[in-house]
């Protein structure tokens, strides 16, 4: 056990070159793509092809069991957010479904220092699409989306994840 | 500890990795008289042995070579015919090598998509729901485990009968199938995996495993 941890230390980088990277990525889209709309698209879709892959490395670090239960879900996410951004959301917000929760933040290391044009984007748009892909290889369809965000002037922000589905055909054999 | 072999098996049931680590190599060469008093036969493109086991040489051993010429299908390599050289008694004595050979890889799809059925006929079969399908499959000659991971990918593993601590072992292939082939931009979903990365570590893995155990994984 203890070489486990020592094996997740050994991986440790400084956040501000997560940071920077990701802000070269953005600016770069940016210039390349005219229409910011078009760069959420792609942000979101960048994010989702990270989350498909990582979810793997989440569950082989963590060993984590399936989820059968949102409320686990929004636990093994904020779980995710700690592992790989070491932040720590609050999950609030429950619809009275169970089926929708909020993450809240007010500190995020990817958007620090950043100073938002006044064009539509979202900045953090791979959030929501790393966590929708990562969900969608547990077979969790999801919906996941942006209802405040610092950036744009709010105090804090909202990230809303909605459980639309289980992917029942993906269920692989021995778990359905 | 010995371990045969290494398996991925993709959500789809498509074998996306397949690495032979230490099969044992099984030949015997011997020269014989005329007539042959081994009863040969032409089956799966190999010329194999039927019926008469003898000094080393079993049924279903493969004939690899006549008088040290190897044999591709039924010919050998100067273009002679197998059954034709062994029914003229001018040739003898010849020797002959007998041995088994591995399975192709085309083979080894096959096997890998044979697995996939029976692994969910198991989880059906079960008595009690949510059964997790097969996790060990042993023979007297080898041991089959096999872990699936929540995504549906399943990682085998073939080692001798006594093996201990498997899972161990499957989870730190887990580990390295993350890291090497997953993290690697290069490397796309479902395709087989052709990262040298993974191979290497993987190879260090299993040699650490066969000297020491499984204990300090």
């Amino acid at each position: 056990m203890s070489r486990q941890t020592s094996r997740l230390d050994s991986k440790k980088v400084n956040s501000e070159l997560l940071t920077l990277t990701y802000g070269a990525l953005v600016s770069q889209m940016l210039k390349e793509i005219e229409n910011p709309e078009d760069v959420n698209k792609q942000l979101e879709r960048i994010g989702y092809n990270m989350g498909v892959r990582l979810i793997e490395d989440f569950l082989a670090r963590t060993s984590s069991n399936r989820c059968l239960e949102m409320r686990e879900t929004a636990d093994k996410i904020q779980q995710a957010f700690r592992l790989y951004l070491n932040m720590q959301p609050t999950v609030t917000s429950w619809s009275s479904a169970g089926d929708e929760f909020s993450l809240v933040w007010d500190q995020c290391p990817i958007s620090e220092w950043v100073e938002m044009p006044n064009n539509g984007l979202k900045y953090c748009a791979l959030i929501p699409g790393a966590i929708r892909g990562a969900l969608q290889m547990v077979q969790l369809d999801v919906q996941c989306w942006f209802v405040q965000d610092q950036l744009r002037g709010d105090s804090v922000t909202e990230l809303r994840v909605k459980f639309i589905k289980r992917l029942e055909d993906a269920v692989p054999a021995g778990e359905d | 500890m010995v371990i045969y072999g290494v398996f991925i098996v993709s959500k789809s049931g498509g074998l996306i990795y397949n690495y032979d680590h230490n099969i044992p190599r099984i030949e015997t060469e011997k020269t014989f008289g005329f007539p042959l008093d081994l009863k040969l036969q032409y089956e799966n493109k190999k010329v194999v042995v039927v019926f008469g086991q003898r000094d080393g040489i079993q049924v279903g051993h493969v004939l690899l070579s006549v008088n040290g010429s190897p044999v591709t299908g039924r010919t050998t390599e100067d273009g002679k015919d197998v059954f034709e050289f062994i029914e003229s008694k001018e040739n003898f004595p010849m020797s002959l090598r007998f041995g088994r050979v591995r399975a192709t890889t085309n083979e080894k799809i096959v096997l890998a998509s044979m697995f996939y059925p029976l692994f969910a006929l198991a989880s059906q079969l079960s008595p009690v729901p949510k059964c997790s399908g097969i996790e060990t499959l042993t023979a007297d000659t080898f041991k089959l485990s096999c872990f699936q991971t929540l995504t549906g990918v399943k990682f085998i593993l073939v080692t001798e009968p006594s093996m201990q601590g498997s899972d161990v072992v499957l989870k730190r292939i887990y580990e390295l199938y993350t890291d090497y082939a997953l993290k690697n931009p290069f490397y796309s979903l479902e395709m087989p995996i052709r990262c040298e990365l993974f191979d290497t570590s993987l190879h260090t893995l299993l040699e650490l495993v066969e000297k020491s155990g499984t204990a300090n994984l």
